[in-house]
């Protein structure tokens, strides 16, 4: 899916994530990632940020991620309401397990 | 070679030859007499030790290229006279010296770092270093390596001759010209100045700093003029809203607030709370809540204690005037409240350092502690505590009185969450071992308390809780509920380069700390 606007989801308060998902046309899936603990958990958030992307079929994006020691689940929350922010749509509860 | 909390480390790191930890209480005893290099001496001829200024003293004081020069860290994070002496040495041209303070502070404008970088400092050896400094040091500043010691082994290795001070620079926030000085009174007061007793009676000469000249006698007196030898006035000493301005405010987290009261449970549980008991709590935002909890319990079982030992707070203060506790022993202040009280009140004293942690003394007070309260960076299965080091390998903490509160309390309590953000706080293995596990009683957390079965007062605590209906789970349970939380983390990545050495309380060397792979 194409991305027309910005989508921001988290805070910068610790435990908690910022991420911003933004439209990034052709140019794939590009991560950013500002964390203090990149070298223990950089990729296991980006493949995180990843799945979500796929799950939205979203193929083109600058995902930033400003990190303040969020665990996996936050990210992930935070990077499916980014999405459906920078999608205008609104998130499918049904869909969850 | 690998030590006995299973560290590998090399035999000879630079010019330190290492002697690795054997356990605790297998320390060897120290036959030679305490070394000292206070030498006797017929006072200044004209009876004056006033300087005009801090080049004038260091150039009395013949202060050469190598020597060792010590200060102590009684004015935290508001220190301003080791920027100004450190300042005053480098415009003398004096380099290469052993920078000996009895913790490192973070000091910026100028930095330490600029210091070692012009070569004016290229040792350091401390209990603990952070910030700039830290991040430098583990980057691979120095050519030797640091020295991290507790504070009970920094005036071990002054009176074994490990560590020989040459010129001991001690601020004071008043002092009269003959060198009576104190940290109790003057715009600038830090309270007890325990950390430089030791400093006083063994450097070689001793210079006091301080911007509150009184009329002789100084009245209280903590360091005595006949260990002084100048005295030099500066406009300031220390920034008074850094040393601490009010008392530390207790803490509205939840989660920490449920581990301080589980820990009062954990004391109040225990038999050896009863009239006459002891305790150290510290500073941290947990153990400021633990001291308050802990108060409750003596109020609610009308049980009073003897003395409290280390560093003080407000709060502790407050007991105090309660009539909670009989006598405060104050190695060191943490806030004004606490910096104040002890010219305030005669059952609040001032100790040295050394009295308070030092093994190798005629007596310890740390021997006569029943609870004491620590906190940690991370604990592993084996109950081992880091205090140093952060999830990334950088620098933290320091030792302080850590390793030497749980080797000496009867019963020592961590009290830690399993994870603070996404960084698991109950591991496998610490990153860098500072407390061995064995000294470690329990281990509390908001899921629940941990007892360590191979501490010597395993059985008796465990029938304690039993007795008043306290559950406890093991460390492997919270280290696998951390781990279930965070995932698990990529190993931090070193190279072969020992940056720092970590000395247990005897001496030992009980780990190390390699520079960080970049």
């Amino acid at each position: 899916m194409r991305l027309e606007n910005t989508g921001i989801a988290g805070t910068l308060e610790s435990s908690d994530v910022m991420v911003t998902v933004s439209p990034n046309p052709s140019s794939g899936i590009d991560i950013q990632i500002d964390s203090a603990v990149s070298a223990q958990y950089g990729d296991e958030m980006r493949e995180t940020v990843q799945a979500v992307m796929r799950e939205f079929d979203i193929t083109d994006a600058v995902v930033q991620l400003q990190d303040k020691g969020a665990l996996d689940c936050v990210i992930r929350a935070r990077c499916e309401t980014a999405a459906c922010r920078a999608l205008g749509v609104g998130f499918n509860w049904k869909g969850e397990k | 070679m690998v030590n006995a909390v299973g560290r590998e480390m090399p035999e000879k790191i630079g010019s330190y030859t290492v002697r690795p930890f054997e356990g605790t209480g297998k320390a060897k005893k120290v036959l030679e007499p305490v070394v000292s290099k206070r030498r006797p001496k017929l006072g200044p001829e004209d009876h004056n030790k006033l300087c005009k200024d801090l080049k004038e003293a260091i150039q009395k004081t013949g202060l050469k290229d190598g020597m060792t020069i010590s200060f102590h860290h009684c004015f935290r994070e508001g220190d301003m006279v080791i920027a100004q002496v450190l300042t005053a040495i480098r415009e003398l041209g004096i380099k290469h010296l052993r920078f000996a303070p009895s913790a490192v502070v973070n000091i910026k404008n100028p930095s330490v770092v600029s210091f070692v970088e012009d070569g004016t400092i290229d040792r350091i050896e401390a209990s603990g270093i952070r910030g700039e400094l830290g991040d430098a040091v583990i980057d691979g500043l120095m050519e030797e390596p640091v020295i991290l010691r507790p504070h009970g082994a920094r005036p071990r290795a002054i009176e074994t001759g490990d560590l020989q001070i040459d010129v001991a620079f001690i601020g004071a926030s008043s002092s009269d010209e003959y060198g009576n000085c104190t940290g109790q009174v003057g715009p600038n007061a830090c309270g007890s100045l325990g950390y430089a007793f030791v400093d006083a009676s063994c450097a070689e000469q001793v210079v006091i700093v301080t911007d509150n000249l009184v009329e002789y006698p100084c009245c209280p007196t903590s360091i005595s003029q006949q260990y002084v030898d100048y005295v030099v006035v500066v406009d300031q000493i220390g920034d008074p809203v850094k040393i601490g301005a009010g008392a530390a405010r207790m803490t509205k987290n939840p989660r920490d607030l449920m581990i301080a009261s589980k820990a009062a449970d954990a004391i109040a549980a225990s038999r050896l709370f009863k009239e006459g008991f002891s305790f150290q709590t510290g500073a941290g935002a947990i153990s400021i809540a633990c001291t308050n909890y802990l108060a409750e319990r003596m109020e609610e079982r009308g049980i009073h204690a003897s003395f409290a030992l280390g560093g003080m707070t407000a709060n502790i203060i407050e007991m105090f005037k309660k009539g909670l506790v009989r006598v405060l022993e104050c190695s060191q202040s943490f806030d004004a409240v606490a910096a104040r009280a002890i010219a305030e009140y005669p059952n609040i004293l001032e100790i040295d350092n050394s009295v308070y942690s030092n093994p190798y003394t005629k007596g310890s007070m740390l021997d006569k502690l029943n609870f004491g309260v620590l906190g940690a960076l991370e604990v592993d299965t084996d109950f081992n505590l880091n205090i140093l080091t952060g999830m990334s390998g950088e620098m933290m903490g320091g030792l302080g009185g850590g390793p030497d509160v749980a080797d000496g309390a009867d019963i020592s309590i961590v009290t830690i969450p399993v994870i603070r953000g996404r960084t698991p706080s109950i591991v496998p293995k610490v990153f860098t071992c500072c407390t061995p596990g064995e000294s470690v009683a329990m281990v509390v957390t908001e899921a629940g308390i941990a007892l360590n079965p191979k501490h010597k007062y395993y059985e008796m605590l465990k029938e304690d809780f039993e007795a008043a209906g306290i559950k406890t789970v093991s460390i492997q349970y919270l280290c696998d509920l951390a781990i279930s939380y965070t995932g698990t983390p990529k190993p931090i990545e070193t190279t072969d380069k020992v940056v720092a050495v970590v000395e247990y309380r005897d001496g030992t060397v009980i780990d190390v700390i390699r520079q960080i792979k970049r």
